[in-house]
C-alpha cells in the first residue's frame, strides 16, 4: 500500500474539481482495503457491480454514526442529567438515513405515506414560478452566482413549503443544515471536533423543530410535517416525537444540501459541453434524459458509507464483519462495465443505469422533488441567460468529499432574454 | 457458420418463440425466419392474464408483446403444428400444409390441464385460464356478477384467480386438495403464510379437500360442485386451474425423446433423440424444454417461469444461428407472483429441500424472505413484499453456500432452521 491511500487522495481537497481520475485507478480493484488512519482501515467499492450488489446486500448496515457523546459543559446538572438523557435520545431517534429494518422501514413508509402525488404536482408548478422569481431579479445583470443566486434558494424554499417550515427562519437553520451536511462525510467517524460541532448544531436545530411541531400538532396545516404529526399513514404506527424531529432535520439538510449541488453540477455540465446547452434551450423536453445522466456523470453525493453485520465475500475478497465500507456511486457511475463511453456527458445514452440516488431501501426520498427543481432551473438557465460564461474553470469547491459541489458557480452573461 | 439459403422455423409463437427468433437474428442468422403459432394473435405476454386482465385494469387485447428488434420473418398464426419427420426436416401443420427447415426451436409451451370429465367441464360457467381469449372469457363472466366463483386448484394461478376476484369484490372459494395453497413449490409452512393471506382477503379456503364433481342446472350451466366431505359448494363460475400440460403430441414419430412433461434437451439446449443423441438442427426452449440443470446436479427440470422463458429462447436462438455457446445454459430459475398487493419472488428451485429459515422480515407483518437448504446448502429464497434483498441470497445459491446463507442481517437476530413441510408425492421434474 502506497503511503497516501486513493481514498486519501479523494478526501484531499485538492482533488475536489476532478475526483473522477482516482476513482478509475480506484476500480482497478473492486473492492478495496484502504488504510484512513484508523485500525481497521476502511474498504472501498467502486465498481458497479460491487455497489449493486452491497447495496441489496442484507448484512450491509446504514447504522454507521458513532454513538452520540456530548462534550462535557462543566456544569454538573446539564453534564450529568441532561447530556446522558440527549445521548440517548440522539442513539435511539437517529434519522431513518441512519437507520435499518425494521426500524427503517416504519419510519419511510410513514414519510412516503405524506409524499403524495399531488403534493409534488403541486410544487412542480411551484418551481418554476419560484424560478421565474429568482431570475427577475437579475434581468440586467452582467454576472451571476448560479449557486447563492439560484441553485440554494430554490431548493431551500421548496423543501420549507413542502414541510411547512416558516420560510422567514431560513436564515437561523441555513448554518444549522450546513454543519449537519458533514454528517455524511466520513470524517464524522473520526473528528471528534467535528462530532461535538455536529451535537451542538443538532440540539439547537431539535429544539427549533421541536417547537414548530408542537405548533403543527396545535394548528395543523396542509403541510408534510403537519401530516406526519398527525400519523395517518396506514398500518404504521404514529411517530414519536423524537423521530418526529430527527426526521423532519433529515429532510430539512437532504433538501438543502443535494438539489444545490445537482443544479450546479448540472450548468457546469452544460457550460463545458456547450453544444448540450443549446440542445437543451432548443428543446427544453430533453431535460430529464439530461438530469439522468448529470446524476450520472457528476451525482451531488459521490459516496455513502455502510458497516458490515457479517463477513462479505464479494469480487474475490473478503469484507469483514463490523468494519466501515465506502460505496463509491459516482464511481460506479463511471464504470465501462456498465456504461459505454463512461467518461463522455451523453444524455442520449440509451441504458442509464446510474447509482446518483443511491439504490435499494435507502433510495433517495426526494428523487422526485430533485429531478423537477432541476429541471425548473436548467431549462429556464438554458433559455434566459444570454451567452454564459464560466468565470473561473474549475469553480471553487466545498470542502466536502461524499457531498460535493462547487461553493461558487460565477458566470459573466449578456444580460437575460425573454 | 450460417448459409444464407437455409431456413429456420419455429414452432410456437408466444414469449419463447419471438425471443427466440429474435435472438436467431440478433446472432446473424439471415436465412428466412418462419414463425408458426397454434393461436390466432401475435405473440402475448401470461402473467397480466390472470391479474390485471381479470380485475379489468388491463384489457385482454392489449398484453401483445413488443418486439425487441425488427424481425424480418413470415408469421404462420392461427394453425398448429402436427407432425415432426426429421428424417426429411419437415414439419407438417394442421392445414395439411409441410414447411422444411434447416434449424428448428420448439417453443409450442403448454396448455392447461382440463377437468378430467369432459361433459361437466364442457358445461357453461366453467373456465380454465391459460390463453388470452380464456381470460378474456373468464372476465366477462366476472362481470357479469356471479354467485360465487369456486377456483379449484391452488397453485400460482389459482391464487392469483381467487384473489383478483377478491379485488372485484366477488365471493370466492378456493378448493385445494394439498394442504395449504402453494404447498407443492412452497411448502406447507409458507403456505399457511398464503392461506392466512387469502383469509385476509376474504377467500374462502377448502385444503385438504376435493372436488368430486361439478353440478349444473340441467341447462348446461354449471352451478357448482361436491367436494369429497360430502359437502357442496353453490358457485355460477368454476374456474379450473390444475397445473398445466406440455404440447408435446405432435412431436409422435419424430424419433425425439418426448413425453408430457416436456422434450428432452442436452445441457446445450439441443433437442435429444431416445438414445439421448443431440440433434444440432433441433433446439427447444421455454416450458416446454426439458433440460439437465448444472446448478440442480444436473438434473432434468422444464420450468414454466417468464424469465426462463426469455433466457433460454435467447440461448437457443445463438445455439441455432451458430454461436458456440460460451457455456450451458445455467440461469438461476426465478419467478414471480402477486396476489392481493403482495408480491412474491424466488429463486432457485425449492424442491428436495429438507430446511427453511425466514431470513428477513417477518411472516406476520406480511413481508419477510425464506431461504431453503437442502443437505446445507441454500437451494432457493423466497420473498414476500422483500424483494430487494433477493438477489443477495441469489448469488449465495448460485455459489453453493452453506445454509443458513446469510448471518446477521439487518433485522434478524437467531436463524431458526423450520421443516418446510413438503406434501408428499411431488412430481420430481416440474417446478411450479
Amino acid at each position: 500500500m502506497s503511503d497516501v491511500t486513493l481514498f486519501a487522495q479523494v478526501k484531499d481537497p485538492e482533488n475536489r474539481p476532478n475526483p473522477y481520475p482516482l476513482y478509475a485507478k480506484l476500480r482497478d480493484t473492486p473492492v478495496s482495503h484502504q488504510d484512513d488512519g484508523t485500525q481497521d482501515g476502511i474498504w472501498v467499492a467502486s465498481t458497479h457491480a460491487a455497489i449493486s450488489s452491497l447495496l441489496h446486500d442484507p448484512r450491509i448496515s446504514s447504522e454507521t454514526l458513532p454513538a452520540a457523546d456530548r462534550p462535557r459543559t462543566g456544569n454538573p446538572f446539564i453534564d450529568w442529567v441532561v447530556k446522558p438523557i440527549r445521548d440517548r435520545i440522539t442513539d435511539t431517534h437517529r434519522p431513518f438515513i441512519f437507520r435499518d429494518p425494521p426500524d427503517h422501514d416504519t419510519l419511510r413508509a410513514a414519510v412516503m405515506h405524506e409524499f403524495t402525488r399531488e403534493r409534488v404536482r403541486g410544487l412542480r408548478g411551484r418551481a418554476d414560478t419560484l424560478v421565474e422569481d429568482i431570475l427577475a431579479k437579475h434581468c440586467n445583470a452582467r454576472d451571476i452566482d448560479i449557486v447563492s443566486d439560484l441553485a440554494y434558494p430554490l431548493p431551500v424554499t421548496v423543501i420549507c413549503e413542502l414541510l411547512g417550515v416558516p420560510a422567514d427562519d431560513e436564515p437561523k437553520f441555513h448554518d444549522w443544515a450546513t454543519q449537519l451536511a458533514t454528517a455524511l462525510e466520513p470524517d464524522t467517524l473520526t473528528d471528534d471536533a467535528l462530532r461535538a460541532e455536529n451535537s451542538r448544531t443538532f440540539d439547537a436545530i431539535s429544539d427549533y423543530m421541536s417547537g414548530l411541531i408542537a405548533q403543527k400538532r396545535k394548528a395543523p396545516k396542509d403541510d408534510m410535517l403537519s401530516g406526519l404529526a398527525a400519523g395517518k399513514a396506514p398500518g404504521v404506527p404514529a411517530m414519536g416525537t423524537y423521530d418526529l424531529i430527527a426526521t423532519s432535520i433529515l429532510m430539512l439538510v437532504a433538501g438543502h444540501e443535494t438539489t444545490v449541488n445537482l443544479i450546479t453540477n448540472g450548468m457546469l455540465a452544460l457550460l463545458r459541453n456547450p453544444h448540450e446547452l443549446q440542445r437543451l434551450r432548443d428543446d427544453p423536453a430533453r431535460a430529464p434524459r439530461l438530469i439522468e445522466e448529470l446524476l450520472r456523470y457528476d451525482p451531488p453525493v459521490q459516496f455513502r458509507n455502510r458497516t458490515t453485520l457479517a463477513e462479505i465475500g464479494i469480487a474475490g475478497t473478503t469484507i469483514p464483519k463490523g468494519v466501515s465500507v465506502v460505496l463509491l456511486l459516482a464511481s460506479g457511475n463511471r464504470d465501462p462495465a456498465a456504461f459505454s463511453d463512461p467518461e463522455r456527458f451523453d444524455p442520449d445514452r440509451s441504458d442509464n443505469r446510474h447509482l446518483g440516488f443511491g439504490g435499494s431501501l435507502h433510495y433517495c426520498v426526494g428523487a422526485p422533488l430533485a429531478r423537477f427543481e432541476a429541471e425548473a432551473a436548467l431549462v429556464a438557465l438554458a433559455r434566459r441567460l444570454n451567452n454564459p460564461r464560466l468565470i473561473a474553470d474549475p469553480p471553487p469547491y466545498r470542502p466536502g468529499s461524499a457531498l460535493r459541489g462547487p461553493k461558487h458557480l460565477r458566470l459573466s452573461i449578456d444580460g437575460l432574454t425573454g | 457458420m450460417t448459409v444464407a439459403q437455409e431456413r429456420a422455423l419455429v414452432i410456437g409463437a408466444s414469449l419463447a418463440g419471438l425471443r427466440g427468433a429474435e435472438s436467431l437474428r440478433r446472432a446473424g442468422f439471415t436465412g428466412p425466419v418462419t414463425i408458426v403459432g397454434a393461436e390466432p394473435h401475435a405473440p402475448y405476454d401470461r402473467p397480466p392474464l390472470s391479474k390485471h386482465v381479470l380485475t379489468g385494469e388491463v384489457p385482454a387485447d392489449a398484453t401483445t408483446l413488443p418486439n425487441l428488434t425488427a424481425l424480418d420473418a413470415d408469421w404462420r398464426l392461427g394453425v398448429a403444428a402436427t407432425t415432426l419427420d426429421r428424417h426429411n426436416r419437415v414439419v407438417g401443420l394442421a392445414t395439411g400444409e409441410a414447411l422444411a427447415y434447416d434449424r428448428l426451436l420448439i417453443a409450442t409451451g403448454t396448455r392447461a390441464r382440463e377437468w378430467p370429465d369432459a361433459a361437466q367441464g364442457r358445461l357453461a360457467g366453467v373456465f380454465t385460464l391459460r390463453n388470452r381469449d380464456d381470460a378474456a372469457a373468464l372476465r366477462r363472466a366476472l362481470t357479469a356478477g356471479p354467485s360465487r366463483v369456486l377456483v379449484v386448484g391452488g397453485g400460482f394461478i389459482g391464487c392469483e384467480v381467487a384473489a383478483s376476484c377478491r379485488a372485484l369484490g366477488l365471493p370466492v372459494t378456493l378448493v385445494e386438495t394439498g394442504p395449504t395453497p402453494l404447498a407443492r413449490v412452497l411448502g406447507q409452512n409458507l403456505g399457511a403464510v398464503v392461506a392466512a393471506m387469502h383469509e385476509g382477503l376474504g377467500v374462502v379456503i377448502r385444503s385438504g379437500t376435493k372436488v368430486e364433481r361439478l353440478e349444473d342446472d340441467g341447462s348446461g350451466h354449471v352451478t357448482g360442485a361436491r367436494l369429497d366431505d360430502g359437502s357442496t359448494v353453490a358457485a355460477s363460475v368454476v374456474v379450473v386451474a390444475l397445473g398445466a400440460v406440455r404440447n408435446t403430441e405432435w412431436l409422435a414419430g419424430s424419433g425425439l425423446s418426448f413425453d408430457t412433461d416436456g422434450v428432452d434437451c442436452d445441457a446445450n439446449g439441443h433437442a435429444v433423440d431416445a438414445d439421448g443423441r443431440p440433434d444440432p438442427r433441433i433446439a427447444a426452449a421455454g416450458d416446454v424444454a426439458r433440460f439437465p440443470h448444472p446448478l440442480y446436479d444436473g438434473r432434468r427440470v422444464a420450468l414454466e417461469h417468464w424469465g426462463h422463458a426469455v433466457a433460454q429462447a435467447e440461448h437457443a436462438g445463438r445455439l441455432l444461428a451458430g454461436t458456440r455457446p460460451g457455456a450451458a445454459y445455467a440461469e438461476l430459475p426465478a419467478f414471480w407472483s402477486s396476489q392481493g398487493g403482495i408480491t412474491i419472488k424466488s429463486v432457485g428451485l425449492t424442491e428436495g429441500a429438507d430446511g427453511l429459515v425466514i431470513a428477513q422480515g417477518d411472516p406476520k407483518q406480511g413481508r419477510f424472505l425464506a431461504v431453503y437448504g437442502r443437505a446445507g446448502r441454500c437451494i432457493a429464497a423466497v420473498s414476500f413484499d422483500c424483494a430487494r434483498w433477493l438477489p443477495a441470497y441469489a448469488e449465495q445459491i448460485r455459489a453453493g453456500s452453506p445454509f443458513p446463507p446469510i448471518r446477521g442481517a439487518t433485522d434478524q437476530g437467531a436463524l431458526t432452521i423450520l421443516s418446510p413441510g413438503f406434501p408428499e408425492q411431488r412430481r420430481p421434474e416440474v417446478s411450479r
